[in-house]
């Protein structure tokens, strides 16, 4: 098939995904809205939620309660909305990765050279995270959020973003295109999924009612937004390496101070401060919460608008 | 009390138990409350905070190192804030005393927190593990598998070798696993400061040269063979290392097939002679792949066109015959260049303008190029006649032409048109000074020369740091217990020292391990034992107090 027609495939597939992830948003929000109606859940029960983990241990750590159960406490059991949500969730993804693979064959080589490859396959990592987390813990209720999210990036990319796909210049051309871009969108899919349960977290801090009862207690949200939080900080660290070591390849230097240079060090600055944070009497709990949702809103701006309005060496936007 | 093999940590770690806050007494009393509150986490926190908010600013004021034409711009169209962005340091942002105070703190913060907890993790390296505590059963994972004291020297094999190291308190065996993750956490802080270190010092002793070359010219590694030079404190010129390079040929590629990027480039290689040692060989250099000569390495930054103009006096005698770098102005490398003729002709000669590699017409009649590579190679120059201002003693861009004290004679409002001259062209110059000749046209490539002693250094520590990093968030650390209770069971629970999602599945694992090896031990397939684990371990849950909720 011609690259052009391949491309056209690409893009049929990418529309359906989105097409199909609204339809997941809207199966979630139904779901959400629906519990949200429902009546009070019985009392025992929230306690039990609340509760959390472990008792009080005799050695006198502190008496906190630790994720190691499951975060789907007795509650969480998804409705079927969120099961139709799921269901269409991985159906979206399917066409979103095929896109994603047609739109690597159409240009040549890996679909992450562009902002719009960069949305097309960075959107696809979060959601594969999401999906694949599946394997490790029901996040379901996360479903919400990353539907939606997976929307709207995905609409916005197409829209604003989106170029035929044409050669590498010469300064791309390099396997560490592939790592190093590859464990960024990797990194942004485990800070995309943290930042959801610190949302909820801080959300359920405020107001415990609704669909909100059957979410996982706040500490449970925040242990597990951490360990997430953390996998994405060990990819962002590689990514740090990984492009220094390019820099050192294509540019003659390992760290400059680029644009782009400058923003992932903040990134990787304010995670940092994230996880001493997370460790830290009095900054535990919401104010790290908040924390991650910095470092999260950075990841974005990095991707948007340093791309577009910031000048560098990394003038890949394409656009 | 934690118990000594506790990693040490600052008190203000949730860890930690909470200090009582003493009013400081003297002066002694005021330095150490001071030090205190710098090596808090508190204070990490907040330093790590400001110093990713002080490294916005570089990112959006141009920077003198890696943007220096930006800082020119930004001067020139702000003259009224010059002072401002100086006061500030704002074009020198990482190197500024605001942000080197940042991290100067950071790092005392640093090795202020990270010297004791050495020390204290030195010592907790080798001391036993902690006592069993009273009661397990209100530990995680809490469980009994059949067995009594006897059992317990097996215990403690076991767990020996899944890696922990234990002890014996009376009827019962206490194991601690995970000391790599406090290991693994310290190497981390410090190689951050061996990074800073080695960065900081070794950056001294390198030194970045660049030059312009025309195809079939060379230089030698000299200081003075540099159209641009720039070197650490510590740097001598002795230490250049010797040897000479020649760009054979700049090979270029462009996009020719895809519609929607016709012209954009593919590749540059760049095919050199390197003599070194009184050895030559060929080589190539590439945008992603630096050529390495003696010690340094070699890149290739750019390219352009560099066109050949002969130019003839009244009478015939050729005055000027050479190549000229013209530097790429867009992406069909529309290229702007100046040659300058101080000596030769009657008057100072001074040329302005462009060269088009594909010449096409515009409909305003001025030309353009229409892609980068030498399909229609066009060469169209505005004259000056009169003083280039080169005696004065100031020095002059040989980028730029000084035309004040000139007389425009070609192009512009002159009255006459530019000189426009295809390869092989002459043409006159207006005003009887002469001809004009557009030879021919090669490429040139800039190449720059890097010595940087701190690279394969750096590259190590960050293999450290990043390995490191796994180890400290990545290796659990533990405790597990094992106690014969004296009724034909052994009682198992663990406890976890800061995050460890998978410690249950531990207490699990060891519970059948037990299991398994006593009744291998006892030569029988013991099946009411596996049958007690069946309803203990796995995904059932203990049956015994727990008070953990299950689903
Ligand atoms: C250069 C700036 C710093 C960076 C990038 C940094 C980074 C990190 C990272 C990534 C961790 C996670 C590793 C783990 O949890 O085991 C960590 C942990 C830790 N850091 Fe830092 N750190 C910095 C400075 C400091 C300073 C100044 C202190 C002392 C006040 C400090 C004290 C600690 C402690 C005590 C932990 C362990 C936290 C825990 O128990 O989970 N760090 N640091």
């Amino acid at each position: 098939m011609p690259p052009a027609e391949l491309d056209a495939w690409s893009l049929l597939l990418v529309y359906s995904a989105m097409a199909v992830y609204t339809l997941a948003f809207v199966a979630y929000a139904v779901d959400v809205a629906r519990r949200s109606a429902a009546t009070a859940v019985p009392e025992e029960a929230r306690e039990l939620v609340g509760a959390g983990a472990s008792g009080a241990p005799a050695t006198g750590a502190p008496a906190r309660p630790t994720a190691s159960a499951p975060a789907t406490a007795p509650a969480g059991r998804p409705g079927r909305g969120a099961r139709i949500g799921f269901a269409l969730i991985v159906i979206a993804w399917a066409l979103h990765l095929g896109g994603a693979v047609m739109r690597g064959l159409a240009a040549g080589r890996v679909p992450w050279a562009n902002m719009y490859e960069f949305a097309l396959t960075g959107v696809a990592v979060i959601v594969g995270v999401f999906v694949l987390s599946r394997l490790w813990r029901d996040l379901n209720f996360l479903g919400v959020f990353i539907s939606g999210l997976a929307t709207v990036f995905l609409g916005v990319a197409t829209v604003n973003f989106y170029v035929t796909p044409t050669p590498l210049p010469p300064a791309l051309q390099s396997y560490w295109l592939v790592i190093h871009v590859f464990v960024a969108t990797l990194a942004t899919g485990f800070f995309a999924l943290g930042s959801g349960l610190s949302v909820l977290q801080l959300i359920k801090e405020r107001r415990s009612s609704g669909f909100l009862r059957a979410l996982p207690s706040t500490v449970q949200l925040e242990d597990l937004a951490y360990r997430v939080g953390v996998i994405g900080f060990i990819f962002w660290t590689f990514t740090l390496i990984a492009g220094a070591i390019w820099a050192e390849h294509a540019w003659g230097r390992y760290w400059g101070w680029d644009t782009k240079e400058v923003w992932t060090f903040v990134i990787w600055v304010i995670y940092a401060g994230y996880i001493h944070a997370r460790a830290t009497r009095g900054w535990r709990g919401s104010r790290s919460a908040w924390l991650q949702l910095v470092g999260f809103a950075a990841i974005i701006f990095n991707y948007s608008v340093v791309n577009l309005f910031f000048k560098g060496l990394h003038a890949y936007s394409g656009l | 009390m934690s118990p000594s093999s506790d990693p040490l940590r600052p008190g203000d770690h949730v860890d930690s138990a909470a200090a009582p806050s003493q009013p400081p007494l003297g002066v002694r009393g005021w330095a150490r409350f001071l030090w205190r509150q710098l090596t808090s986490m508190r204070t990490a926190i907040v330093l790590l905070l400001l110093l990713a908010v002080a490294a916005i600013p570089g990112s959006l004021v141009p920077q003198e190192s890696s943007d220096p034409n930006g800082v020119i711009q930004v001067r020139a169209d702000n003259p009224e804030l010059v002072w401002l962005y100086d006061a500030l340091s704002l074009h020198d942002v990482y190197s500024s005393p605001w942000f080197s105070a940042i991290y100067i703190l950071l790092f005392t913060s640093l090795v202020g927190c990270v010297v004791p907890r050495l020390a204290h993790h030195w010592k907790a390296m080798r001391a036993k593990p902690p006592r069993t505590p009273a009661r397990l059963s209100r530990l995680v994972g809490f469980q009994t598998v059949p067995g009594d004291a006897s059992d317990l020297d097996r215990a403690e094999r076991v767990l020996r070798r899944l890696g922990y190291r234990t002890a014996r308190y009376g009827e019962s065996v206490s194991a601690e696993r995970g000391y790599l993750r406090e290991t693994g956490n310290l190497l981390f802080h410090i190689s951050m400061l061996g990074l800073l270190l080695v960065i900081g010092l070794g950056s001294g002793f390198g030194y970045d040269g660049q030059r312009l070359l025309v195809e079939g010219r060379g230089f030698a590694n000299t200081l003075s063979s540099y159209d641009s030079f720039s070197s650490g404190q510590w740097f001598d010129e002795g230490s250049l290392e010797p040897f000479a390079v020649v760009l054979d040929d700049l090979e270029v590629e462009y996009e020719t097939e895809n519609r929607d990027a016709i012209g954009a480039p593919l590749d540059f290689t760049a095919l050199v002679s390197v003599t070194e040692d009184g050895a030559e060989r060929d080589a190539q250099i590439k945008v992603n792949e630096p050529l390495g000569v003696a010690g340094a390495d070699l890149y290739l930054i750019s390219n352009g066109y560099a066109p050949r103009v002969s130019v003839r006096d009244a009478s015939g005698e050729v005055v000027y015959d050479q190549y000229t770098p013209f530097l790429a102005q867009d992406d069909a490398m529309t290229s702007l260049g100046v040659i300058k003729l101080p000596d030769g002709l009657e008057e100072q000669l001074g040329l302005r303008g462009f060269f088009y590699p594909t010449a096409v017409p515009l409909d305003t009649g001025a030309l353009a190029s229409a892609y980068p590579d030498l399909a229609n190679p066009v060469l169209s120059l505005q004259a000056f006649a009169g003083d280039l201002g080169l005696d004065a003693g100031i020095p002059r861009s040989v980028y730029a032409l000084e035309t004040d004290e000139m007389t425009q004679i070609a192009g512009g409002d002159s009255g006459t048109d530019a000189l426009t001259l295809a390869p092989g062209q002459t043409i006159d110059i207006p005003g009887g000074l002469g001809t004009i000749t557009f030879e021919d046209v090669r490429r040139y490539g800039v190449i720059e020369v890097h010595v940087d002693h701190t690279q394969t250094p750096v590259f190590w520590i960050t293999v450290l740091l990043f390995a490191s990093l796994l180890a400290s968030l990545l290796v659990p650390r533990r405790r597990m217990w094992v106690k014969a209770v004296g009724d034909g069971r052994l009682e198992l629970a663990g406890l976890a020292r800061g995050e460890d999602p998978t410690l249950e599945r531990a207490v699990d694992d060891l519970a059948r391990r037990l299991v398994d090896e006593g009744s291998a031990a006892r030569g029988d397939d013991a099946p009411a034992a596996t049958d007690a684990v069946g309803a203990t371990a796995g995904e059932a849950r203990p049956a015994g107090p727990t008070d953990r909720p299950r689903e």
